[in-house]
């Protein structure tokens, strides 16, 4: 920071106290240990990483494969990826301060600086970096199969919201390495992240990682809503889309408009810290009532975005493992929709305690519990889907009875909250960290999981060990139900959130309840990774390259696993809502199409265009966080070039010849025809190899 | 507080009572299910209202879930399997309207609660109500009395059964205040003046706090609600006046710096009260207006003239 430093032209404010090993060396403390350890475990971990790679040869098809694919598969894997390794970090994160809590009486073992970034890391981390990636992952692979489609509309487009996102993943992970990260909570209120606060290089960490993480995920809005306007196949209207796809496009919607309020106010925010503006500083007229309104006009939005996706999965799920229709598929579109109108009209319930007039409260108030409308016959609807079905208690069912039990209880917390009178006590109290966890993890997570679980099969040509997956579901309900119950009580208990420490010993036996779920959460984070290496080594007795392990209902099912790139050799006719089935039904299905069915498919080329934006956005923040002047400046020049170079190219796409897709095409049919079809019974067996028996009443023999 | 009539009452009465029991009932009380005023009182049987309420739409599911797994599990061939039944008008409105009808009488509720409870209401009671400003400072608080002419840092002693009217500002980052026992939450902000009316019914002391996180002393940021008889009153604010020292500009500038209530005790080397509470006998006229406006005069207030920024120097305003 002082700028009569020798390399201060070079460096900015960059030098050797920047690293996390001096101060654990100078003050060897726990604190500075954690933190100290922490920055070795990314140092070590990309090390690791990069011989990996090295060691194995897989430069190449990483390159070739994976990072300048624009395949929408591959960039869906790529999301997900992304999200369980930054899962890793906020779940053990997660964990220090459940630990430091429980020890927390008159001290623990942190100082209260290095908690107060740990929750802001932890928030940050998990809403951005494993929430909106699990999700983007999930739509991507997912949604254009539904709707039958080749592809994204956008697929460069696409590469490039991948990138962005992981450059704010990027600069989180750096910022343990290189200085720190904000500890100004994660939604940053100023004054207290403003430049006279907080002068270091923390709240320019969180401006650069949400203002890159934040346009990405603009721009995965807009594709995925384009995609689902224009690229559904033949005969697939908009009310005979999957009801997933329905949900993806109120998430888009919300993406959309909800995701510039948050990059124009973190833009302000470095107005202020930069350019001396005062939009939000004590003098000058600044006013930080305008940050929180316009966090929260993204805030709540966001919370819905990351719900109704996880609506959609179980649509799917409960309707598949109760094979049955989905209940009232369009009393399913008006509640989503609603939903997502509703969630932009609801913001000012974060900050009820912030002076304004009853009535403002009043009309709030009401609109935050009209919400819960909508929301109650969403979970009605799938439970009279159960009515009358044949129910197989599968992984995805066990997510889903654990949803209706807990997210219930996060519904009802939070129609307490939509009471201004209410939220006057609880407010900023653990009774909300309890709530925000209780619609978060039993909803959003719940329903990705078991979304990761159900569709895992279609990727990769095997199914996840169910056994593993049922453990994994268990760790998760009853590790969620210790972990954050408990905080109802603390909250009213009147125990403030982001407290490191305190001084009543009345909060430690259920601190400690909630240390212990914690850990039963880390066994089922760990368990992910074990099961898929489990399921990786058996991939040959959990094969199912047929590509229809469930019985499924919709299109995704009516090709093979994993699918060719193009998805469909030929594009799907489609007749009605949950097409395949009705395929199956109707003798449509596998159907040996005429030899000149065939045609040649275009497929967009590669493009390394997302990289580049990724390397030159991560250089440009670390360059800004800084006061880097010249690198961030010849980053945003070489990022401008690489636009205008990419902008010469002619044609970037390649024809996939109708006979290559016409053999590979008639060997899965061969396949299929050879292969012995599988009841439900047998669904979670080695015989299962994608391929299922048809179940209706009158084949059953169920009384009618 | 009256007996209410709602659904669920019983149920989470015992809920609360053993919420209470687990916060110890203790002589410093915290919680508002455990409520000295008629403001959390109120708050209190509202929460029990919308608990009672809301079971009405979740008891369903929780009944249901398990009935219909057992009933429609895969083996079991006897019940009835209609893959194609989708659809029922009946059902439908079941589905829509119960919820809607008890979300229209949560809303009532809402309204009528919301109006009555508003922060910036006055109470009625029978004395005349005691005026006291507060200013949020990292990491204390610091309360005056205007019609008394003394203020304390940590310690807000009222007399019971008498309303008490609270202008808020911070001389900081914004800050939220919260006595869960009397009354709920308002935030603190520089510049602005926020409002709080409350009330104790019975005397007692009970916990008040900055439930909005501002920094590394922020869980220290806690202080004692004394509610006591008129007699007590008029004696601990004699003592105040006696033992306490005056409160004037370089004093304030002082206090201001962060620190905590202890620290900020140990550097004025105050000596009268508890630990982490300081007493001033005087204090400078209009020193809540000078805070409140020293924002808002449209010239540059630098850092080291705003209490809690990193460059702050609690001499910066006589020097200049
Ligand atoms: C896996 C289990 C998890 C555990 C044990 C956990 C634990 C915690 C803890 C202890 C805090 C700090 C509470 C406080 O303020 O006193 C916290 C805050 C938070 N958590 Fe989690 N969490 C988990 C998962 C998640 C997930 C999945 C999300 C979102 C997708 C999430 C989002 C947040 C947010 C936004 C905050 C607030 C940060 C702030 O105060 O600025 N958490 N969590
Ligand atoms: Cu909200």
């Amino acid at each position: 920071m002082n700028t009569d430093q020798p390399l201060h032209w070079l460096l900015g404010r960059l030098d050797i106290s920047a690293l996390p090993i001096l101060p654990a060396i100078r003050n060897p403390t726990p604190s500075e240990f954690v933190a100290a350890g922490a920055a070795l475990a990314v140092i070590v971990g990309a090390f690791a990483a990069l011989a990996f790679l090295t060691w194995f040869r897989l430069w190449t098809p990483l390159w070739r494969d994976w990072l300048t694919s624009t395949d929408h598969k591959r960039i869906g894997i790529m999301y997900v990826v992304l999200a369980i390794v930054m899962m890793a970090r906020g779940v053990i994160e997660a964990g220090v301060m459940r630990t430091q809590q429980a020890f927390g009486l008159g001290g623990g073992f942190l100082t209260p600086e290095h908690f107060s970034e740990l929750f802001t890391t932890h928030g940050t981390i998990m809403i951005f970096f494993v929430a909106m990636p699990l999700i983007a992952g999930i739509v991507n692979y997912i949604m254009p199969l539904q709707i039958g489609a080749r592809d994204m509309s956008f697929p460069v487009m696409n590469q490039i919201s991948l990138g962005l996102t992981a450059t704010g993943a990027a600069l989180v992970m750096i910022s343990l390495v290189l200085a720190q990260f904000s500890n100004g909570t994660w939604a940053a209120y100023p004054p207290y992240t403003g430049l006279d606060f907080n002068p270091g290089t923390g709240p320019d960490y969180w401006i650069w990682t949400i203002v890159f993480s934040g346009i990405g995920s603009t721009l995965s809005g807009i594709n995925f809503a384009v995609t689902i306007y224009k690229e559904r196949a033949p005969g697939m209207t908009l009310f005979r889309m999957p009801v997933f796809c329905w949900t993806v496009l109120c998430t888009a919607i919300i993406m959309i408009f909800a995701l510039p309020p948050l990059t124009v106010a973190a833009l302000m925010l470095g107005a202020d810290r930069y350019l001396d503006f005062h939009f939000f500083t004590n003098d000058l007229g600044g006013n930080m009532m305008n940050f929180v309104n316009l966090f929260w006009l993204f805030g709540h939005p966001e919370v819905y975005l990351l719900v109704i996706p996880a609506y959609g999965v179980l649509s799917e799920t409960v309707a598949t493992f109760s094979g049955k229709r989905i209940y009232g598929y369009t009393s399913m579109v008006y509640a989503t929709m609603a939903i997502a109108v509703l969630s932009f009209c609801v913001w000012l319930h974060h900050f009820f305690t912030m002076g304004q007039s009853a009535n403002v409260n009043i009309v709030f108030g009401v609109a935050s519990m009209m919400i819960a409308v909508p929301t109650g016959v969403k979970v009605y609807n799938w439970m009279a889907t159960m009515f009358r079905g044949r129910i197989r208690m599968t992984v995805p069912m066990i997510y889903a009875i654990g949803f209706f039990y807990l997210f219930v209880i996060g519904g009802l917390t939070g129609v307490i909250l939509a009471n201004p009178t209410i939220t006057y006590q609880v407010h900023n109290t653990l009774f909300l960290v309890a709530h925000f966890h209780n619609v978060i993890i039993p909803g959003v997570v719940f329903g990705l999981l078991s979304g990761y679980h159900y569709w895992f099969p279609k990727a990769f040509g095997f199914r996840l060990h169910e056994g593993w997956g049922r453990l994994i579901a268990l760790c998760w309900i009853f590790g969620f139900s210790l972990a954050f119950l408990p905080l109802y009580a603390l909250g009213f208990m009147g125990m403030p959130r982001r407290t490191a420490n305190f001084t009543d010993p009345a909060y430690l036996p259920l601190l400690y309840v909630a240390l212990f779920g914690a850990a039963i959460l880390l066994v089922a984070v760990v368990s992910i990774l074990i099961q898929l290496w489990v399921s990786v080594r058996r991939r040959e007795e959990l094969a199912v390259p047929l590509g229809d392990p469930w019985n499924g209902r919709t299109l995704e099912w009516a090709t093979p696993s994993p699918p060719p790139p193009y998805n469909f050799a030929i594009l799907p006719q489609v007749r009605c809502i949950d097409d395949f089935a009705d395929a199956k039904a109707t003798g449509r299905a596998y159907a040996e199409p005429g030899a000149d069915a065939y045609e040649d498919i275009e497929m967009p080329d590669n493009t390394p265009i997302g990289v580049f934006l990724c390397i030159g956005t991560t250089v440009l923040g670390l360059a800004l966080v800084f006061y880097i002047w010249w690198l961030a400046i010849a980053s945003f020049v070489a990022m401008t070039l690489v636009f205008i170079v990419r902008s010469f190219r002619v044609s970037s796409s390649h024809v996939i010849p109708a006979a290559e897709i016409a053999a590979a095409h008639r060997h899965w049919l061969d396949q299929v025809r050879a292969a012995a079809p599988v009841t439900r019974l047998e669904e979670t067996h080695s015989a299962n190899r994608g391929l299922a028996v048809l179940e209706r009443p009158e084949m059953t023999g169920a009384a009618q | 507080m009256k007996n209410r009539q709602g659904p669920g009452r019983f149920l989470f009465g015992l809920a609360a009572t053993l919420f209470i029991a687990l916060a110890g009932c203790s002589d410093n009380r915290s919680s508002f299910l455990d409520p000295a005023g008629p403001i959390a009182a109120a708050q209190k049987a509202h929460l029990l209202e919308v608990i009672g309420w809301t079971m009405i739409a979740i008891v369903p599911v929780f009944v249901l879930v398990p009935l219909m797994l057992w009933r429609y599990r895969y083996r079991n061939a006897k019940a009835r399997y209609a893959p194609d039944w989708a659809f029922s008008g009946l059902l439908d409105t079941v589905m829509w309207g119960v919820p809607f009808l008890i979300v229209a009488v949560l809303a009532t509720l809402l309204w009528y609660s919301t109006h009555a409870l508003d922060p910036y209401k006055p109470i009625a009671s029978d004395e005349p109500p005691l005026e006291v400003r507060v200013v949020g400072l990292d990491w204390k608080w610091l309360f005056i009395y205007p019609d008394l002419g003394i203020a304390t840092v940590n310690e807000l002693a009222i007399p019971e059964n008498t309303s008490v009217a609270l202008d808020l500002t911070s001389d900081t980052v914004m800050q939220s205040f919260l006595i869960p026992a009397l009354a709920g939450q308002i935030y603190t902000m520089p510049g602005m003046r926020t409002r709080l009316h409350l009330l104790a019914d019975e005397p007692g002391r009970f916990e008040g706090m900055n439930a909005q996180f501002t920094g590394t002393g922020f869980t220290k940021q806690k202080f004692a609600t004394l509610a006591m008889s008129r007699g007590d009153f008029d004696a601990w604010v004699a003592r105040v006046r006696a033992e306490g020292t005056p409160l004037d500009a370089a004093t304030y500038a002082r206090l201001a710096a962060a620190s905590t209530g202890a620290e900020a005790k140990a550097a004025l080397k105050a000596g009268a009260g508890p630990q982490d509470v300081i007493y001033f006998s005087s204090v400078t006229p209009d020193l809540f207006a000078e805070i409140m406006h020293r924002y808002m005069q449209g010239t540059p207030v630098p850092p080291k003239l705003q209490p809690g920024a990193v460059g702050y120097e609690s001499d910066a305003e006589e020097t200049r």
